[in-house]
């Protein structure tokens, strides 16, 4: 019997041909991504931005992280040292279901999809990065947060035998970050376990990191092992290295400057001797998003 | 001559022959390898560099030539001291050492306006009056002009000695204010700026006695 289905699509929610066909593209090469491991399948984002990324090199051959020493090219020389495998994240304070968790049960449980960010460091440089990963926001409901959790604590491994940098004293170890829950629970925030649909390097965190896109880069904390949700402000590490310079909020800002340089502007890496000085925007160019979060605070006092 | 020469007396008379000329071009290699790369990468004639600097060579290059500023500055700050403790005679390398000194600091400071701030004036100018680390660079950089515009034989003869002597006394600052400037750049406490840090306070200390009479 013919007309027994009733639609009530129309001609204008037809996929257009070409989109159908990119897609077809894009979901072939996404699969052959899948295929080769962790990074898992990366689906486009609408958070995504249009900028065209840094190059696989500038992003993994130029980075701090001090646990592998302070220059910007000690942690892709170092950071091969450190095992990722087997990797456990300890979950606990106010949530439903403390534990330790494994990197890859978690993965089993997580939707990756591609997230190209801006990244702005606070030392006023920056660059573009296609990051693989999944919403935090997924991590902290399989753990179940509890009513009374106002902020989420993060940790980074501790393992001076692997990561030589934290023989030496300048960072009280382990590395410390944290979000207010309202931020971590933002769908701009997600755990980056990959770049450019590739397993990310060690030096950028690996397994599984923070990135927070419109906070400067420290916030977004490397190769975490804890994470736990509180009712108080946690501590972080460079708030209490030095608090005048660096406080617990650190949203990009180019109105507020750090105490010894500006913030008005930032060198885009990339690009050689003519990296480019570009201005910076304000919570880095994610106002539209996250500036809800933020009103009625002064930004210059809670910097 | 009849007393076997001692160590001192040896590296003088190995030294007697050495023109200064030479000082100067060897010093200067290093920035003219930087000069020249420099500008024969952003005509595009040919990337001098090429990954060698890596991935910011802008920053590296500005880094290189603060490094090469202070070493050359304490290099010409530690004559006197060979000559007065070790009874070296280097003195006639010491107006070529502290004219690179300032050949050096003048193109640190040209990498940052054209590399680093990029000839955006108004953010050059309130970081120079706002920002201390810079401040203290730059008011290190002013009080060596008088120095390096008298570092010849006309003004020696026009100014006199005394106020000559007076004049380069501003050395004495101006290194102190390099070596804070390199120690108040970074974000930790840093090894390498402080070992400069260091020398330069121990040269200051051994020069104590000229410097306050």
């Amino acid at each position: 019997m013919a007309n027994r289905f009733k639609s009530n699509l129309t001609w204008g929610d037809v996929t257009p041909e070409n989109v159908f066909m990119n897609r077809r593209a894009f979901l072939a090469g996404a699969s052959a991504m899948a295929a080769t491991g962790i990074a898992g399948p990366s689906l486009a984002s609408q958070y995504s931005i249009e900028d065209e990324p840094n190059a696989w090199d500038e992003i993994t051959q130029y980075n701090n992280f001090y646990e592998f020493g302070t220059g910007k090219s000690d942690p892709a020389e170092y950071a091969s040292a450190l095992t990722t495998d087997p990797w456990e994240v300890e979950i606990g304070g106010l949530v439903e279901k403390p534990g330790t968790y494994s990197f890859k049960d978690i993965m089993a449980a997580m939707t990756v999809e591609e997230r190209i960010y801006r990244f702005r460091c606070v030392e006023a440089w920056s660059m573009v990065i296609p990051w693989n990963g999944f919403e935090l926001a997924d991590l902290l409901n399989m753990a179940g947060i509890q009513s009374g959790a106002k902020y989420v604590a993060f940790e980074t491994l501790h393992r001076p035998e692997e990561m030589w940098g934290q023989n030496r004293g300048f960072v009280p170890w382990p590395y410390r970050e944290g979000l207010r829950l309202d931020e971590a629970m933002h769908p701009l925030t997600i755990m980056a376990t990959g770049i450019y649909g590739k397993t990310i390097p060690n030096q950028n965190g690996a397994p599984m990191r923070l990135v927070v896109p419109w906070k400067y880069g420290f916030k977004s904390i490397k190769s975490i092992v804890k994470i736990t949700l509180t009712d108080t402000q946690p501590e972080t590490s460079w708030n209490m290295i030095n608090a005048p310079e660096y406080g617990f909020y650190s949203n990009v800002n180019p109105e507020v400057d750090h105490p010894r340089w500006s913030q008005a502007s930032e060198r885009k890496v990339g690009g050689g001797l003519l990296a480019k000085r570009i201005p910076t925007l304000m919570f880095n160019g994610y106002e539209k998003e996250v500036s809800s979060l933020y009103e009625g605070m002064d930004l210059a006092k809670n910097f | 001559m009849s007393h076997p020469l001692t160590p001192s007396e040896r590296v003088n008379a190995l030294l007697r022959p050495v023109p200064t000329w030479l000082i100067y071009i060897l010093g200067a290699l290093p920035g003219l390898y930087i000069v020249i790369g420099i500008s024969l990468a952003l005509t595009g004639i040919y990337d001098v560099f090429g990954s060698r600097l890596g991935i910011d060579p802008a920053r590296t290059i500005e880094h290189w030539l603060g490094e090469l500023a202070l070493q050359f500055f304490i290099a010409t700050m530690s004559i006197s001291i060979l000559r007065d403790r070790f009874r070296l005679k280097l003195i006639k390398f010491r107006r070529p050492l502290g004219l690179l000194t300032f050949f050096y600091v003048v193109l640190h400071l040209g990498v940052w306006i054209g590399l680093d701030i990029q000839m955006r004036w108004g953010e050059a100018w309130s970081d120079i009056m706002k920002r201390p680390f810079i401040t203290i660079g730059m008011v290190s950089l002013v009080i060596m002009i008088p120095m390096a515009i008298t570092s010849n034989n006309a003004m020696i003869r026009r100014l006199g000695p005394k106020t000559w002597q007076r004049i380069h006394k501003l050395a004495y600052p101006a290194i102190l204010l390099g070596g804070l400037h390199y120690v108040m750049v970074q974000k930790v406490w840093e090894t390498e700026p402080l070992i400069y840090l260091g020398a330069i306070i121990v040269l200051l200390a051994l020069r104590w006695k000229r410097l306050m009479f």
